[in-house]
């Protein structure tokens, strides 16, 4: 990496640039001593070929929710699933490793250890991902993107290697259902965003972190219901999930940044748009009652599982995070038109 | 045809040409490996009528394109004695209308050229900003691959006043490689006697594949259309825009010939457009203009943006925001202290939305006492004050379409003050020192109420000084709380033809003023106690009641 000037004023000199470079090749070292913590189920990543599409995914006892999940992504076009199983006890291994597109690792050890799984999947992403698109995302993350209804992903790939575009940005925009959360259950299979179908459209607020050059975006309804007098502890928004993946890369945060810090600027500073998508978040469904209090009792997730104390506090008291002005989802252009994401020059 | 990725796909197009009896000769990229050549040959093997021409490995923007070219377009002339028109296309081209339609329309334009070529002073789409220098200097790196030292060598050529002679006669233009050239003039460019001379210059041009033909048309052809048949966008980078299945309505109304370039895997386009040939010739006119405007639409946005809008792929440094808000919205300070329920009565007045001190302490007043807003704005002031440039942003973004008003004051948190005095879309009305009118009549513990004072007056001067800076863009009004009171109605009717223009809505009541009887008294009061109030203008210290504060002045707003 080459010193670079960071713009704007803030000047980042050569030390810190190397400071940078220091940190990743860090994270590739950890993420490589990770790789121990995982077993392979089953692995089938013999068959990916040269274009495949990849997702890469880390998770724990989601097994209601992933038929839709796997079918979502087939549709889109991706080709092959690597997933980390960290200790399911609810038959989610058992059912990925029937799954002919699924390569699947398991561990027993600590999610939190792991910084959240980002380690597991880096040590993943560094011996399958090279060359390829990968995309990183939670089983209630479903990804959105422009002309998502009509061209496939492989299109936005294709795309972006052709304007020499190496990440995507695409934005978590928390869904919640009108009413309790756990008022309408969730059921194998269904489209989750036909009860969580409500979602803010217009509280974020976004600051730069000038030294990984990524947005820090927040809002939403958590910040509006949980964070409303802490707002600097609301959960941040800002993800870039689809990456056209080098083994020298590594995730630094979830995937909220990543380094190189170049993969960071999916945002235009002088005026312009560029494309971006959205992560819809079916997190507030009836499952995360539960969740939260087994969260709660593992300790495992980040700030010391501080959202999850929230969570558990609100919604045992109003228990709906709908509002009057919640925007009902209709499709990706409606999430244009409110601003959330853009199609940047895609045509 | 030049083909050098998806083979299937140009074999496609190749076929359908074939099948409707036109000859095409294909040139593959010699970078194609040996195999998939093979195959693509055997896969048109059965059709006489198409030919494969000499390989040259092609690489952007050299000559090794021209080169292929001129193989190709050789080989169609020595071997197809029949062919008037010669057309370009790529392997990522597609057909639009039928053959017939394309040769019922060249019959109807007989003897003419339809090759974009512009002079370099008139084109405007280069990037990069090269133009006439593409003739005149050297260009021994390609770009693509070694773009630093392109760049530097360009740099070092300007700096040393290189400059290439034109060959005689020649006058650079510029144009879109994908043409359709008659055989008389064609054959004119390829057999003309300085050809060697030539292509030994234009080898050194850059890019010369969108020059070559388009400069020497200018010397044979007698009559030149300066447009492409074929449809083909650009993007801000200078690279094509790609149609896809969703484009099929768009392609189908544009009535153009060929269209490029299309994604290979736009199934729908390919099964839609390679469908035999149905009616007999239409006559429509090439008619690009919608497919224009939706990738204007789109260049604009990239490079543009939509105003006002801060979000995940648009987060513009400090004085680029091409807007630093979406719509104009009006600040009112000091107008809500000084009338009684101003802001009912602006709303029924202007119209659009009034919010109170949506930068109070406490909490967000927005109007009506709501306690979320469009786009599930919070009234938290906690959430607010976390970023109050973002929250007034988002209220504005929020609320396209209605204009927004709301009372400001030093008593607010004054973050945002130099955000808005910067914004050109800001109304700003200050009726300077009016925050002493409810501490005048809050009758609370005085030396409390002078502590205030000071502590405000010392907010709104900051401010103050803010509006006055020569950075201030916003429409800015500054009145003394004396000189307003004087004259109430004059300066608010300016302030309402501008957010309303006027004879759309009249008036028909007037705000009416807070008693200020006494008010003077309690400035000289604070006075004594050592304060020095000065935001108000001069203010009588008497306890006379000023008569023309009290009169209700409708008359003057009729």
């Amino acid at each position: 990496m080459v010193a670079v000037a960071g713009r704007g004023g803030q000047a980042v000199g050569i030390l810190s640039a190397y400071g940078l470079r220091l940190a990743r090749k860090r994270w590739r070292f950890r993420a490589f001593r990770k790789r121990r913590e995982l077993s392979a189920v089953v692995d089938r990543t013999g068959r990916i070929r040269g274009r495949d599409l990849l997702l890469f995914s880390t998770l724990r006892n989601e097994r209601l929710r992933l038929p839709y999940f796997l079918r979502y992504y087939r549709e889109l076009g991706i080709d092959h699933f690597l997933v980390v199983d960290n200790g399911s006890d609810d038959g989610s291994r058992e059912y990925l490793a029937q799954q002919p597109d699924v390569s699947l690792w398991t561990t027993e050890a600590s999610y939190k250890r792991a910084r959240f799984g980002v380690d597991w999947l880096n040590w993943l992403q560094m011996r399958h991902g090279h060359g390829h698109w990968c995309l990183v995302v939670d089983p209630d993350e479903f990804l959105v993107y422009p002309f998502c209804d009509t061209r496939p992903l492989r299109a936005l790939t294709d795309w972006l290697d052709a304007s020499s575009i190496r990440s995507f940005g695409a934005m978590l925009l928390d869904m919640y259902p009108k009413g309790p959360i756990d008022a309408q259950p969730y059921r194998e299979g269904q489209d989750p965003f036909e009860i969580a179908a409500w979602f803010d459209s217009g509280n974020y607020t976004i600051s730069r972190n000038w030294l990984y050059n990524n947005l820090w975006i927040q809002g939403g309804p958590r910040a509006r219901m949980f964070f409303a007098d802490d707002p600097a502890r609301a959960p941040a928004l800002n993800k870039i999930p689809l990456v056209k993946w080098h083994r020298s890369y590594a995730y630094v945060s979830s995937t909220h940044m990543l380094l190189p810090r170049g993969l960071n600027l999916v945002y235009d500073e002088w005026g312009g748009e560029k494309a971006s998508g959205c992560l819809l978040h079916a997190k507030f469904l009836h499952t995360l009652t539960g969740k939260a209090e087994e969260e709660l009792r593992r300790g495992q997730h980040y700030a010391g599982s501080a959202e999850y104390r929230a969570y558990a506090a609100t919604l045992a008291e109003t228990r709906d995070l709908w509002c009057k002005w919640s925007e009902k989802y209709i499709n990706w252009r409606q999430l244009e038109i409110l601003g959330l994401m853009s199609k940047g020059n895609w045509a | 045809m030049l083909c050098h990725t998806a083979l299937h796909r140009a074999a496609q197009v190749a076929r359908h040409l074939a099948a409707q009896g036109a000859p095409v000769v294909i040139h593959v990229d010699g970078q194609v490996p040996r195999p998939q050549h093979e195959r693509f040959v055997r896969a048109l093997a059965d059709l006489p009528r198409i030919r494969f021409c000499r390989r040259f490995r092609c690489e952007w923007g050299t000559w090794s394109l021209v080169a292929a070219t001129q193989a190709a377009a050789e080989m169609v002339l020595a071997e197809f004695p029949e062919v008037s028109h010669v057309y370009t296309v790529s392997g990522a081209c597609l057909p639009l209308r039928p053959l017939a339609e394309l040769e019922a329309y060249l019959a109807r334009h007989r003897g003419m050229d339809f090759i974009e070529s512009v002079t370099t002073e008139d084109v405007g789409w280069t990037v990069g900003g090269l133009d006439i220098e593409r003739f005149t200097l050297f260009f021994p790196f390609p770009w693509r691959r070694r773009r630093w030292l392109f760049d530097r060598f360009v740099t070092l050529q300007r700096r040393l006043r290189v400059r290439r002679a034109i060959p005689e006669g020649v006058v650079p233009h510029l144009g879109s490689q994908w043409w359709c050239l008659t055989r008389r003039t064609l054959a004119a460019i390829l057999s003309d006697p300085r050809r060697p001379a030539l292509d030994a210059y234009f080898r050194r041009v850059w890019i010369p594949d969108e020059a070559y033909f388009q400069t020497l048309a200018r010397l044979h052809s007698h009559r030149i259309e300066s447009r492409s048949l074929t449809l083909s966008k650009f993007d801000f980078q200078g690279k094509p825009h790609i149609f896809y299945d969703d484009h099929l309505q768009l392609l189908r109304r544009s009535d153009c010939f060929v269209a490029r370039k299309i994604w290979p895997e736009a199934e729908r386009l390919y099964r839609a457009f390679l469908a035999p040939a149905g009616t007999g010739p239409a006559l429509a006119e090439p008619n690009p203009g919608k497919i224009d405007k939706v990738f204007s639409r789109a260049v604009e946005r990239r490079t543009k943006g939509r105003p006002g809008l801060y979000m995940q792929s648009r987060f513009p440094n400090e004085n680029w925001e091409n807007g630093k808000t979406c719509a104009p919205y009006s600040v009112f300070e000091g107008f809500c202290e000084l009338f009684e329920g101003f802001e009912g009565w602006l709303a029924r007045t202007a119209g659009g939305r009034v919010h109170g001190h949506i930068f109070a302490p406490g909490r967000v007043e927005f109007a009506g006492g709501e306690r979320v807003w469009n786009g599930a704005l919070s009234d938290s002031a906690a959430l607010r004050d976390y970023n109050p440039r973002a929250f007034l942003t988002n209220l504005i973004w929020n609320t396209r379409g209605e204009r927004q008003c709301f009372q400001f004051g030093p008593a607010d948190n004054q973050a945002v003050s130099w955000f808005i005095a910067t914004d050109p879309n800001a109304q700003i009305s200050v009726v300077s020192g009016a925050w002493a009118v409810p501490l005048f009549r809050s009758k609370a513990n005085f030396s409390e109420l002078r502590r205030t004072a000071a502590r405000l007056q010392k907010v709104e001067a900051g401010h103050l000084e803010i509006l006055r800076s020569p950075w201030t863009k916003a429409r800015v009004r500054i009145w003394t709380l004396a000189d307003f009171v004087e004259n109430p109605m004059e300066p608010l009717q300016t302030i309402l033809d501008e957010i309303v223009p006027r004879g759309l809505r009249r008036p028909t009541e007037a705000p009416r003023l807070v008693d200020l009887t006494g008010f003077g008294r309690f400035l000289q009061q604070l006075r004594n106690e050592g304060m020095q109030p000065v935001l108000m203008g001069d203010f009588p210290a008497s306890d006379l009641p000023a008569p023309p504060l009290r009169r209700p002045v409708a008359a003057r707003l009729s």
